[in-house]
């Protein structure tokens, strides 16, 4: 799960992680009284969005007084920021963060992941912050440090050091930013963080290490322990069909396609969304019903399909093992007959109860093409979805 | 041959009495899996649809010489349950449950560095040697006695794998689903491995998707160390970066773990890379053709 900017500063600074002064404001108004309580300095208005590059799309304004907040934090809420991660259709901002200016001696990075090769967490650091690591790690890759921590007794002093000094840092600002990095791994370990990055990791010319961003996102499986972070969840940031899909634990992403998907298992459903690609067609959606799913979750997930105005035919694509084909057909006969379906429907099961499944689609009367193999099914739905669209 | 498990596997089910677990100890059963019993903390002494129910694992495998678990414990206890097998001596541990926190995981896997378990999973389908034993959810209908070997990160993609090639008169010796977490306990590199030292295992198919690098690190591994044949695909072709498509780990960030890059990997490795999943089954057999 992702969250907000100042969302994940304020979690970071719990555990003793340095972040500049500021407030999050929802209004122009209250973005003034923000750079007010600041000290009517030089401040900086920041669009909260669950993206990065704001900087280069006009998400962040640096201005000299509360009147010029103001003024940026009027144009920014309510306004669509695209950005290289948001995709062409952009987000809407609704809030932004106000903090305190500062004047920077240098910008570093400094992230946290799990390393799947080694199973531990690794602890990042660049001299080159402000960037996209990415672009660091692919053209000059020596400019980026790692310590591979201990699973089970995390980041030691001496690996703080290491990459500390591996940034050039001395003195007090050494210091302090070795404990910034052991809160960090607090942090991480204790929130169930699937990352934590901040780009850029900053000092002051005062000499102050400081986050000056926090980009956190949580692992999803361990949302359960963690009340206070479910309430994090911005739902304006989620597209409105996915909120409805994941109230029936439905695994649903929209996309721009025209031919509406419905597979059991993650796999299948992106292998799904391939060979519909493969035979010339565009996917509308992934949507993984799970592998124990019933007919009801089966006739949500066909209503969450149908709300997607751009879908022109429906391929469903079941290998039941869990899920017996006959649940799967009373289900999508149910959900046919009562959201009166108009696009055409090409079904692909195979498994348990496969005939009995078949004979039901047959025997429902309603206009249901079957096929046999995988690459069929893809072929048969984009001829449909090509006719449907004229 | 087969590899992991066989006719002489003695298996038990951590989390025997739960829906899953009754299910799925009597589908292994039916297929000729030998189960021996299971475990229920707090339903020690008793018996559920004949078997014993034990505390701890470590009972379980003294009263029942249990070399192997499938673990059908709920998330919050997934990781436990697999430091537990650890703990008690067996073999293999094939976790089913999906969900387990990666950071629960960490520590497992850590934990389990110390001991001689092999781990399958989490949140995979498990395994099924066919025609002799099976721990987890894959079908054993399906199946078919023969040589080609499956290694996937999916679960339903294995079946539909299966599928085609049992329709092709193909039959398989031992299907492995390692699970689509970022954090598991056997890589494609252990499951080829195996395959690799299995005689009766002609050809292998390899099913990746998306995230991480796995799949290139089992190309560089195929390139000097495997010399039978491989076919390969990778789902999520089509996939757009940042999103998470259902598994944990399925996920393009910062333009890495692309399928596209996978796919250009395992091809360079001599591997049999398809582009449409309706293709794997004709693939293996035009291998075995050549091999």
């Amino acid at each position: 799960m992702k969250i907000h900017e100042y969302q994940g500063k304020a979690i970071l600074a719990k555990y003793g992680v340095a972040i500049p002064k500021g407030s999050v404001a929802y209004s122009a108004d209250e973005a003034r009284a923000a750079a007010v309580a600041l000290g009517s300095g030089v401040v900086v208005v920041k669009a909260q969005i669950h993206a990065g590059g704001r900087g280069k799309a006009g998400g962040v304004k640096v201005v000299k007084s509360p009147d010029e907040a103001y003024e940026a934090a009027k144009k920014m809420i309510g306004s669509t920021l695209v950005t290289y991660q948001t995709g062409p259709t952009g987000r809407v901002v609704s809030r932004v963060l106000v903090e305190e200016g500062l004047q920077l001696a240098r910008e570093m990075y400094l992230g946290l992941v799990i390393d799947r090769s080694t199973q531990r967490p690794v602890l990042m650091v660049s001299p080159d912050g402000g960037v996209e690591i990415e672009k660091v790690a692919a053209e000059t890759p020596d400019r980026i440090f790692k310590a591979f921590l201990d699973p089970a007794l995390g980041l030691q002093a001496f690996e703080a050091r290491r990459l500390t000094f591996a940034l050039g840092l001395s003195g007090e600002t050494a210091s302090r930013t070795v404990k910034m990095m052991m809160a960090l791994y607090q942090a991480f370990i204790a929130t169930d963080a699937s990352m934590i990055e901040i780009n850029p990791l900053v000092v002051t010319t005062a000499g102050v290490p400081l986050a000056l961003d926090a980009k956190v996102s949580f692992d999803d499986n361990a949302l359960y322990r963690h009340a206070d972070q479910r309430e994090l969840r911005d739902l304006g940031e989620e597209d409105p069909l996915e909120i409805e899909a994941s109230k029936f634990s439905l695994n649903y992403i929209k996309l721009d396609g025209t031919i509406g998907c419905m597979v059991n298992g993650a796999g299948l459903a992106m292998a799904t969304m391939d060979i519909i690609k493969l035979a010339g067609g565009e996917p509308a959606n992934f949507l993984d019903v799970g592998g124990g799913a019933n007919a009801e979750q089966i006739k949500n997930a066909f209503r969450i399909l149908m709300l997607d105005t751009n879908v022109k035919a429906v391929l469903i694509n079941i290998f039941g093992g869990i899920l017996r084909c006959d649940v799967l057909a009373q289900g999508v006969i149910a959900a046919v007959k009562d959201l009166g379906v108009r696009v055409p429907i090409v079904i692909r099961m195979e498994g348990t109860n496969v005939d009995l499944g078949k004979k039901m689609l047959k025997e429902s009367g309603l206009n249901f093409t079957t096929a046999d193999s995988m690459g069929d099914a893809a072929q048969l739905v984009v001829k449909q979805a090509t006719v449907a669209a004229h | 041959m087969s590899v992991l498990i066989d006719k002489k596997t003695r298996l038990i089910v951590q989390g025997l009495t739960g829906r899953e677990g009754t299910f799925h100890a009597q589908q292994a059963k039916a297929y000729g899996t030998n189960v021996v019993g299971g475990v229920t903390p707090g339903k020690g002494g008793t018996t559920h649809e004949g078997w014993p129910v034990f505390n701890t694992v470590a009972e379980a495998v003294h009263q029942t010489g249990a070399d192997a678990s499938v673990i059908f414990v709920p998330p919050p206890g997934g990781a436990d349950a697999v430091m537990e097998a650890a703990d008690a001596g067996l073999k293999l541990a094939v976790c089913i449950t999906e969900g387990i926190p990666t950071v629960d995981m960490l520590r497992a896997l850590a934990f389990m560095k110390g001991s001689s378990m092999r781990l399958i999973g989490p949140n995979c389908p498990g395994l099924i040697s066919a025609g002799r034993a099976k721990a987890g959810i894959i079908p054993g209908h399906i199946c078919k006695e023969g040589r080609v070997g499956i290694v996937s990160k999916s679960g339903t993609l294995t079946y539909e794998a299966i599928h085609q090639l049992t329709g092709l008169g193909l039959g398989q010796t031992t299907c492995i689903g390692i699970g689509g977490d970022p954090l598991i306990g056997t890589s494609f590199i252990d499951a080829l491995t195996l395959f690799g030292q299995d005689p009766e295992t002609e050809a292998v198919v390899l099913i990746g998707e998306i995230g991480g690098s796995a799949e290139e690190e089992a190309a560089a591994f195929i390139k000097t160390s495997f010399k039978k044949p491989v076919v390969g695909f990778i789902a999520g072709q089509t996939a757009p970066p940042g999103r998470r498509m259902g598994h944990a780990g399925a996920i393009i960030s910062g333009g890495a773990g692309t399928a596209a890059e996978k796919m250009k990997a395992l091809t360079s490795a001599g591997v049999r890379v398809v582009k449409s999943p309706a293709d794997i089954g004709r693939a293996v057999a035009d291998a075995l053709k050549a091999a």
